[in-house]
């Protein structure tokens, strides 16, 4: 599904990601995990299309398709859905009405049909369900004075209305009270299938717990410097990253 | 040209102005002539080079005469869903056969009463234009709501302005409610063509003790429109009133807004939104004055600005020694979408007395990155998430207009050209 080829991305002429090579096929559950400043933000990111990251090297396909090529909207269509670490909080802009068009212009690429006012509303409801938001928050203006775990449960409540083949949720974890974060794995389960791709970035094997990952990469100075599977995040909650900074350096060395 | 003083370029009006009123007109000329039209560097004229503007545009300064109209250009110029009374203007003068309004108000034509103290609110001393307009308006309006009528619709001031000859229009609104009153009344212009004239205006409200009146405004009128406004009313005790203005097109637009709360317990409302493209220069000029205690000003003025247009926002606030417990916010912001617009923007606080609550802010930036990517990473389209934002943005001015017909009619033609204009 996402093809990841020796991608190089820099900010303003720093390079953030140093060779990137990743495969992710559909059905899978991939874990990120990372030190601090490593890049998986910016990995996310350039994978959903933010235009201050210059992608330098490299290629992504997904679905077949250049990735690269497209526009952020043009990327949510086809399907990626970037849940973000931080959900900007945009004043004056409704909840229902900003995500009824994002959901009509999805679907009008999908080649379905636009929903009415009322289908619009029992999707809604269907999915509010889902991730257990409460409709109040969405009466009111898109993230703005929401807490921060209210900000993450809309990330994934996005997610569930917008019905995407690869989705990132980055640290959606964190904020989370351990209720909220049963609900929302429970949500994001619930929204797998064989037929797409969850990547999470995360910095707590807790989560994996909830959301068990196919595969546990991680991420160190822009590139992914070692892969497993999710006992490698039991070992880093146990030893922490040391080790594997060490690993890096000494063959840095030779 | 070159060898016209400031005060000469009007001399048409002047001479042949009505002699009705004659004690103000000869005031008005009198402060028009002392104080001439701003030149260069005048302070209050800084930005805004109305007089250089006029000088080039206007080829035949007399006043525009009246035209012809029917009723189904009237009709046409209405928006749906308005349902209150209208009151119809051509080039500035009241047609009373075109016009009709609720019966508890009394309408006549200016020329039509006899001792209204005009320019006892809107001071000539203040403003040369206010002056001009005083000495030289060729007739005007007289609208009075009596002692604790309520007018439950709102008057609409329909202007349509014609002068294919680059005239001069110089309509005169006088507006005066009894105590308890409550009205409001809408502003709006209809360019007949799009020929230059210059439009010199002065509304004065004067209203009761305990009295609500709103005056709501747009502008859109023809790109070589140029226009000097002032609207200043003394609010009383126990008394409300607000003033949204929405400028969307002209060549020049000057507006100066000035609020005397000269009650206590009263309140002021001032809130603007300029969305501006091509060349249009608007400046809103407003000045609130806190002579008593206890009363309250809001102020929120919002800018759109794209391609070479020019907005200028000066938000004067006094709060004199005596008004204690005044509350006065004051908030400008504005967004530039290209890089030849340009704003300047600029707060004058002057606050004697030392018990009050005053705030004041103005910001000057782009468009949200971040909001569009966050819309864009959702799938809405570029043209579209910016829509969404600069909507969101201005819809705060727009939502204080309580007259619904009216605030849909503002954004649709809001909406209409934040989708395909920006
Ligand atoms: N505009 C910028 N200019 C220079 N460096 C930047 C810029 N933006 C981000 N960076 C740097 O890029 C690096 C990667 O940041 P990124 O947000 O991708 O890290 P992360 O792995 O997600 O970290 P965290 O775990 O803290 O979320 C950091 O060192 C950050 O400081
Ligand atoms: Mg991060």
């Amino acid at each position: 599904m996402l093809s990841i080829k020796n991608l190089h991305a820099s900010i303003e002429g720093t390079p953030i990601l140093r060779g990137i090579n990743l495969e992710i096929k559909a059905g899978e559950v991939h874990a990120i995990m990372g030190p601090n400043g490593s890049g998986k933000s910016t990995l996310a990111s350039v994978l959903a299309g933010r235009e201050e990251y210059e992608v330098t090297e490299g290629a992504v396909l997904f679905q077949g398709k250049d990735l690269l090529e497209m526009a952020p909207e043009e990327r949510a269509r086809e399907g990626v859905f970037l849940a973000f670490q931080y959900p900007v909080e945009i004043p004056g802009v409704s909840s229902t009405n900003f995500l009824r068009t994002a959901v009509n212009q999805v679907r009008e690429h999908r080649g379905l049909e636009a929903l009415d006012a009322v289908k619009f509303l029992s999707l809604m409801k269907e999915k509010m369900k889902l991730v257990e938001i409460d409709q109040k928050l969405l009466s009111r203006a898109l993230n703005e004075g929401f807490s921060g775990g209210e900000k993450k449960r809309n990330e994934i409540f996005q997610m569930a209305m917008l019905e995407p083949k690869l989705s990132i949720l980055d640290e959606t974890d964190s904020g989370l009270d351990i209720d909220a974060l049963k609900v929302v794995s429970n949500g994001v389960n619930q929204l797998k299938s064989a037929e797409n791709a969850t990547i999470v970035v995360t910095h707590y094997q807790r989560l994996l717990d909830y959301i068990v990952p196919d595969y546990v990469h991680v991420l160190y100075k822009g590139q992914i410097v070692k892969s497993g599977t999710k006992d490698l995040a039991l070992e880093l909650e146990e030893k922490g990253y040391d080790w594997i900074k060490e690993e890096v350096e000494s063959k840095a060395i030779v | 040209m070159s060898t016209l003083t400031t005060q000469d370029t009007f001399t048409p009006i002047l001479e042949s102005a009505p002699s009705n009123f004659l004690e103000q007109r000869l005031q008005g000329k009198d402060q028009y002539l002392t104080q001439g039209l701003p030149a260069l560097k005048a302070e209050e004229y800084k930005f805004t080079l109305i007089r250089k503007k006029i000088e080039q545009t206007i080829s035949d300064i007399r006043n525009a005469h009246v035209f012809d109209l029917d009723r189904d250009q009237v009709n046409q110029s209405i928006f749906p869903g308005f349902d209150g009374s209208v009151l119809v203007f051509t080039n500035g003068r009241l047609n009373l056969e075109l016009s009709n309004y609720d019966e508890n108000l009394s309408i006549s034509k200016i020329s039509d009463q006899q001792d209204l103290p005009l320019g006892s609110i809107a001071k000539a001393e203040k403003d040369p234009f206010v002056g001009l307009n005083q000495a030289g308006f060729p007739d005007g309006v007289f609208i009075s709501v009596a002692k604790k009528v309520k007018i439950e619709k709102p008057v609409l001031l329909l202007s349509f302005n014609k002068s294919n000859e680059g005239q001069v229009i110089q309509p005169r609104v006088w507006i005066e409610a009894g105590d308890f009153a409550e009205a409001s009344f809408i502003d709006h212009s209809v360019s007949m063509d799009d020929s230059p004239y210059f439009i010199n205006k002065v509304v004065e409200i004067k209203g009761g003790v305990n009295s609500q009146l709103g005056y709501y405004r747009i502008q859109n009128e023809g790109a070589h429109a140029i226009e000097v406004s002032t609207l200043e009313t003394d609010i009383r005790e126990h008394s409300r009133f607000t003033s949204v203005n929405v400028s969307l097109s002209g060549d020049m637009v000057r507006n100066n807004l000035n609020l005397n709360l000269i009650g206590s317990n009263s309140e002021g409302n001032m809130y603007g939104l300029y969305l501006l493209n091509g060349k249009t220069h608007v400046d809103n000029h407003t000045n609130v004055d806190h002579t008593i205690p206890h009363a309250e000003s809001n102020e929120l003025y919002k800018g759109i600005l794209a391609d070479q247009s020019r907005g200028v926002f000066n938000g004067k606030i006094f709060v004199r020694q005596d008004a204690q417990k005044t509350n006065a916010f004051q908030q400008n912001n504005n967004i530039l979408l290209s890089e030849d617009a340009v704003v300047n923007t600029k707060p004058q606080l002057e606050i004697w007395a030392d018990d009050v609550k005053c705030s004041h802010g103005c910001t000057t930036g782009q468009l949200d990155e971040e909001a569009l990517f966050y819309l864009r990473a959702r799938g809405i389209d570029k043209t579209q998430a910016k829509g969404l934002l600069l909507y969101a943005f201005a819809g705060e001015v727009l939502e204080h207009i309580e007259e619904e017909s009216f605030r849909d009619y503002c954004i649709s033609l809001v909406s209409d050209r934040l989708g395909s204009k920006f």
